[in-house]
């Protein structure tokens, strides 16, 4: 067997196509997981009882079982729910559930560790709770679980070939059926693999530059 | 209400679970009074200023702002009510708060922490609460600092900063909760002329604090606590001068074993 990239580049076009498709249910899934992680969070902390109740027990559940098992039952379990979506739908649904959940969490952790006291110092000034959100919440947070949004959101991009499972033309499907038609895994693996190891590069160098951005704001200890 | 006083408590009882931390509180301050609060740690001293700021809801009794009520008062069939929302807002309006860990916000610049509040709060135009901020920074010396952020500035700065956060917001009674215990003693000075020029402003201040040459020189009232009760009260005369109450003895013998003497 030879390392025959002359394979791949006959095939750019389907990898380029596929590349787009893993990159924008990467980017939906980050969007929406995030929004819903957000509301996840906030909701754990100032929504009723019951409301957080539910919301553990969900956070729980998809932490607890593995991504696989999870895009499966909502493609094939899900129209017995009636929820019967395409594939490209429920990999992103699917996705943005899943990201959400462990999302909830980062924010979670965020929210304990921003100091009390400036909280306070927001109430006494006689902040609504949605401006202490918007104004002193939100921006401290952001700093806080900078580095570990941006090591979940590079997993994200990684979880994005399990939804080759349910036939999603992602890079990982597409580039292996690549690799089956002419017996050429090496190459077309090689090439996925750098693929998405330079996406995952540049999110971080895009998340080390942020908290460099933000390291002027950080906490002083006096 | 002219003649109110600008603070008045009345039979405050806060509880924590079963431990009760205020067991009845009766204080009054005048306008322009400076009233410091001193205690041992755990006496009640920081949740009884706490509870004027509304920071913790006091179990019973009540407090008047200008004889205002705040949070809670006595409602047509006798009960002790919880007022609205917006009510409380009003009266906690009156009121600036300092603490002992400053709490500035990390992502705003010294303006930006005095501005905030002006711009979110009370929307003001951006300008006009730009304005006001550079002057609160400037009479608390910081008028070069006003675009540092709080990580690029000394403790006694960044309490000088909260300072001229609260006092933006034009408050008739400022609250400080040992506004110096987390400074080094060299910038505890630059942060104690800041309240002493306050209280000679007028101000009317109610201070925790352990600085007790600062309580007895420019305290009006010294109010001492001791498990969750007012002891003694009265001026720095009558409160250090002899006779003293022995509690008090004990009190002071921790600070002239460290040499503070000289202040009393």
């Amino acid at each position: 067997m030879t390392f025959d990239f002359a394979l791949v580049l006959e095939n750019v076009p389907n990898i380029a196509r596929a590349f787009g498709v893993t990159l924008g249910v990467w980017a939906g899934a980050v969007v929406f997981g995030s929004i819903g992680g957000f509301a996840i969070a906030v909701a754990r902390r100032w929504g009723p009882t019951p409301v957080g109740w539910l919301l553990r027990a969900f956070v729980e559940v998809i932490r607890g079982t593995p991504f696989l098992v999870q895009i499966f039952l909502l493609y094939y379990g899900g129209p017995f729910i009636g929820l019967s979506l395409d594939n490209i739908p429920a990999g992103l649904f699917g996705l943005s559930v899943y990201a959400a959940a462990y999302y909830s969490e980062i924010f979670r952790t965020g929210f304990e560790a921003i100091p009390k006291g400036h909280l306070e110092a927001a109430d006494c000034a006689g902040f609504t709770r949605a401006q202490t959100l918007r104004r002193i919440v939100l921006p401290e947070m952001t700093m806080l679980v900078l580095p570990a949004m941006v090591n979940m959101t590079i997993l994200m991009l990684k979880e994005t070939a399990v939804l080759s499972i349910i036939s999603v033309p992602e890079l990982t499907l597409e580039v292996s059926a690549i690799g089956t038609a002419h017996y050429a895994f090496v190459e077309s693996f090689t090439i996925v693999a750098l693929l998405y190891w330079g996406l995952t590069d540049l999110c971080g160098r895009a998340g080390r530059l942020a908290e460099a951005r933000f390291s002027r704001y950080r906490f002083s200890h006096s | 209400m002219t003649n109110a006083p600008a603070i008045r408590v009345q039979g405050l009882v806060k509880r924590f679970g079963k431990t009760e931390v205020l067991t009845g509180i009766d204080l009054e301050a005048a306008r322009g009074e400076v009233t410091c609060l001193l205690g041992p740690s755990g006496s009640g001293k920081s949740t009884l200023l706490r509870c004027i700021a509304f920071l913790e809801e006091a179990t019973d009794g009540f407090i008047e702002i200008d004889g205002a009520p705040l949070g809670f008062a006595l409602g047509p069939d006798g009960d002790r009510m919880r007022l609205p929302p917006n009510d409380i807002r009003g009266v906690r309006s009156k009121i600036g708060m300092v603490f002992q860990q400053f709490n500035l916000w990390p992502h705003m610049t010294a303006l930006g922490n005095v501005m905030e509040a002006l711009v979110t709060a009370r929307g003001m135009s951006k300008a006009e609460a730009e304005e006001r901020a550079r002057a609160r920074l400037a009479e608390v010396g910081l008028a070069e600092r006003a675009t540092h952020y709080p990580s690029e500035l000394s403790g006694g700065q960044q309490q000088r900063v909260a300072i001229a956060r609260a006092l933006a917001l034009e408050p008739k009674i400022m609250l400080f909760d040992e506004p110096t215990s987390s400074l080094d003693p060299e910038l505890t000075g630059e942060v104690l002329n800041v309240m002493r020029k306050l209280a000679e402003g007028g101000m009317t201040m109610v201070v925790v604090t352990h600085e007790i040459g600062f309580a007895a020189s420019v305290g009006h009232k010294i109010v001492f606590l001791d498990q969750g009760k007012i002891l003694v009260e009265g001026t720095p005369g009558e409160v250090f001068g002899k006779p003293r109450h022995p509690r008090i003895d004990q009190f002071l013998d921790t600070y002239l074993d460290r040499g503070a003497a000289g202040l009393l």
